[in-house]
């Protein structure tokens, strides 16, 4: 029956980045990288599930393995080896990309590229196959690894690469931790001539010109992304502001003095009564209004990329219910996009989200099996937990994705069923052939 | 800044190196595990340290201190920091049963110190200059039932350092004590963490601040200070009452 020790055994909750849902887990650590996971896991645990656990970004249940044993990979954040020709780094999986860009930025490398915040780990990022703003012309994370070495739970470690145990390695990327742990990884960076980011922003007030507006500059600009008022309808029907944006090419730029960096932190979770379509309302309808309908300017990276970065623990703005994100990808079809339906929908239903983001996938495959990105437009939203009101409406919102061939992301996902997951990715069959058979988490067994 | 470590591979000394590493420094680590003091070579390297050189053995095999501070003044061209960071914490009531274990304690957390302590202090006084940076602690400032043994060997060696102090000042070498509180490292990772845990590179940052402004003793984290005085101003007649 239930092999799982007694509850006083295990010695943390942890929490996803989404606060939803809490779990309890037993939790060790990976002391090296040549550290077996044998000899990690703590006695008398060992019929228990492994998942490796890095900063608990993601915002679902995928890097969640509840009542079950979480392996920390803190301690591998050891810097190996950096190539200052040919911008070829090899790092631990453990660090940050924040702790990787402070270090490659002023010897003028970036990451290929970069997620919504830089405090995920490397080991995460493949993992997810993330992507970022310049998915349509750099494709995702996955694309730019040239190597790493994965450890299963049977003592076996193996350097993957697109020409090495390639199986493993497309496995591997985009394989939510499930192949077993990621100890190293080797990145091609890109090269950048300083920190700064030429911006525009341009705010858009229907659909229709969102998509005008990303046509014409994917082509001219490396970073595109909008965000929507989820809650206008009608003629206003999914207006926002489109931010486009590439790296500054001067190298005198490099001397521009930034301002110093202030980090707030929300000090609390916030009470629900503040959660409501009033205040969502107010804020969707500020935060277009505030902006600029049409402006050029420099800025620094972080605040470019990573602009939530700036607040810690920006999570608890949703309350101690936690909040869901649900972001899906449907092929691009023009006007006939099942998009301008979601929203629509999403605009009805009487939920709000503070933070709508829609972007176009690129054209570039990535190696990994599992990895969400497909060209087309991907859309994403953070919407409050409000129990089953919440799941209904992300329902309906599953159907309309499916009918459209589309998909949702796992590494963000806290609630699909069993019968998504299958027609989202048939491509599970193939992945599980490499499943390390001691790994698992809780999103692996929601949806199998 | 070139900088002697002993104990390297510990968390707060590993966070101090890195942070020397970030500003261009030499650093020669002297360590126990030698596949780990590899590893923290290499990413010290990356992380822009200068020379990074090391060492590795046992820190109680007394045999081999001068021949340490020798070769790392050698490979570096010269000492300006030499940080003591090793210890070790015990299971008190482990060491209450096994004089074995608890003689060990002492030998680690105070004798190996305080006579690290002395040949850093033979080989910096020859200069007149340079730090002598000791991790000791707030459990030094108070005999507990919870943690005595190792209390009471960093209690011996602040004293021993206050004497070195003393004896160093007129040559021109410094000494400083570190008193941090608890620190979130794999030497309190099996103890609830609360809101008083503080990262290493927080306390790094405090130890290279505590360098630079010449201080003799500092706590780490800050109010640290403040609680071990309220801690050390208990009457004893109700101390002993406590179940600390």
């Amino acid at each position: 029956m239930d092999k799982s020790p007694k509850a006083s055994h295990w010695n943390d909750s942890k929490e996803s980045w989404g606060k939803y849902p809490k779990t309890e887990a037993v939790v060790c650590s990976l002391k090296s990288r040549s550290q077996k996971i044998s000899d990690a896991i703590p006695l008398g645990q060992e019929e228990l599930s492994y998942l490796a656990y890095g900063q608990g970004r993601s915002y679902g249940d995928s890097c969640l393995n509840d009542h079950n044993l979480l392996i920390l990979t803190e301690k591998l954040n050891h810097f190996i080896e950096l190539n200052p020709e040919t911008g070829v780094i090899k790092v631990e999986a453990g660090l940050t990309l924040k702790e990787v860009l402070d270090h490659v930025v002023p010897r003028g490398w970036f990451l290929p590229v970069v997620p919504g915040t830089q405090f995920v780990t490397i080991g995460g990022a493949i993992a997810n196959d993330i992507h970022g703003k310049n998915h349509h012309v750099a494709g995702t994370f996955g694309c730019h690894i040239k190597s790493l070495e994965l450890v299963r739970s049977d003592g076996t470690q193996r350097i993957c690469s697109p020409h090495q145990n390639e199986d493993w390695f497309r496995a591997t990327i985009g394989g939510l931790g499930l192949t077993g742990i990621i100890t190293w990884a080797e990145i091609q960076l890109k090269k950048i001539a300083c920190p700064w980011i030429s911006r525009e922003t341009l705010r858009f007030h229907h659909l229709d010109q969102f998509f005008e507006y990303t046509l014409d500059s994917d082509s001219k600009f490396e970073y595109t992304v909008g965000w929507l008022d989820c809650l206008s309808q009608g003629a206003q029907l999914g207006r926002g502001v489109f931010f486009r944006g590439n790296h500054l090419l001067l190298k005198e730029a490099s001397e521009i003095k930034s301002k110093k960096e202030k980090i707030k932190t929300f000090p609390f979770n916030a009470p629900e009564f503040l959660l409501n379509r009033f205040s969502m309302k107010a804020f969707n309808s500020l935060y277009y209004h505030t902006h600029p309908s049409k402006k050029a300017e420099l800025v620094h990276y972080r605040p470019f990329f990573f602009p939530l970065d700036g607040i810690n623990h920006w999570n608890r703005l949703y309350g101690k219910r936690g909040f869901f994100q649900y972001q899906c990808v449907v092929p691009f079809e023009g006007t006939q996009s099942p998009i301008y339906r979601m929203i629509e929908t999403f605009a009805k239903s009487g939920l709000g989200s503070f933070l709508t983001v829609i972007k176009t996938f690129g054209k570039v495959s990535s190696p990994g099996i599992l990895s969400f990105p497909r060209p087309g437009v991907t859309l994403t939203l953070d919407v409050p937990n409000e129990g089953k009101k919440t799941l209904r409406v992300l329902e309906s919102l599953d159907e309309m994705v499916m009918d459209a061939g589309g998909r949702v992301y796992p590494a963000k996902d806290a609630r699909m069923s069993k019968e998504s997951f299958k027609k989202y990715f048939p491509e599970r069959v193939e992945f599980e052939k490499f499943k390390d058979p001691h790994f698992s988490s809780s999103f692996w067994r929601r949806v199998t | 800044m070139k900088m002697l470590i002993f104990g390297a591979t510990s968390a707060i000394a590993e966070a101090v190196a890195r942070k020397v590493a970030y500003d261009h420094g030499d650093l020669f680590l002297v360590g126990r595990n030698s596949e780990t003091l590899d590893l923290m070579a290499q990413d010290l390297s990356v992380r822009g340290a200068g020379r990074v050189g090391k060492a590795n053995g046992d820190l109680t095999h007394l045999e081999k201190f001068t021949e340490w501070v020798e070769s790392a003044a050698h490979f570096m061209k010269g000492i300006d920091v030499i940080l003591i960071a090793h210890g070790s914490l015990g299971e008190q009531k482990e060491l209450e049963k096994n004089s074995d274990l608890a003689f060990d304690i002492f030998n680690v957390n105070f004798i190996s110190a305080a006579l690290l302590a002395e040949t850093s202090a033979r080989y910096l006084e020859k200069g007149g200059r340079g730090v002598i940076a000791v991790i000791g602690s707030v459990a030094g400032d108070r005999g507990r039932q919870s943690n005595y043994y190792y209390g009471s060997a960093k209690a011996g060696l602040e004293c021993f350092l206050q004497g070195l102090r003393n004896r160093l000042f007129p040559l021109g070498v410094r000494v400083l004590t570190i008193k941090p509180g608890f620190v979130s490292t794999p030497m309190t990772a099996h103890l609830k963490q609360n809101f008083l845990f503080a990262k290493p590179e927080v306390v790094a940052t405090g130890i290279l601040k505590a360098i630079r402004n010449h201080k003799d003793v500092v706590y780490l984290p800050w109010f640290w200070r403040w609680i071990m005085c309220v801690i050390q101003s208990i009457p004893e007649i109700l101390f002993k009452r406590l179940k600390l």
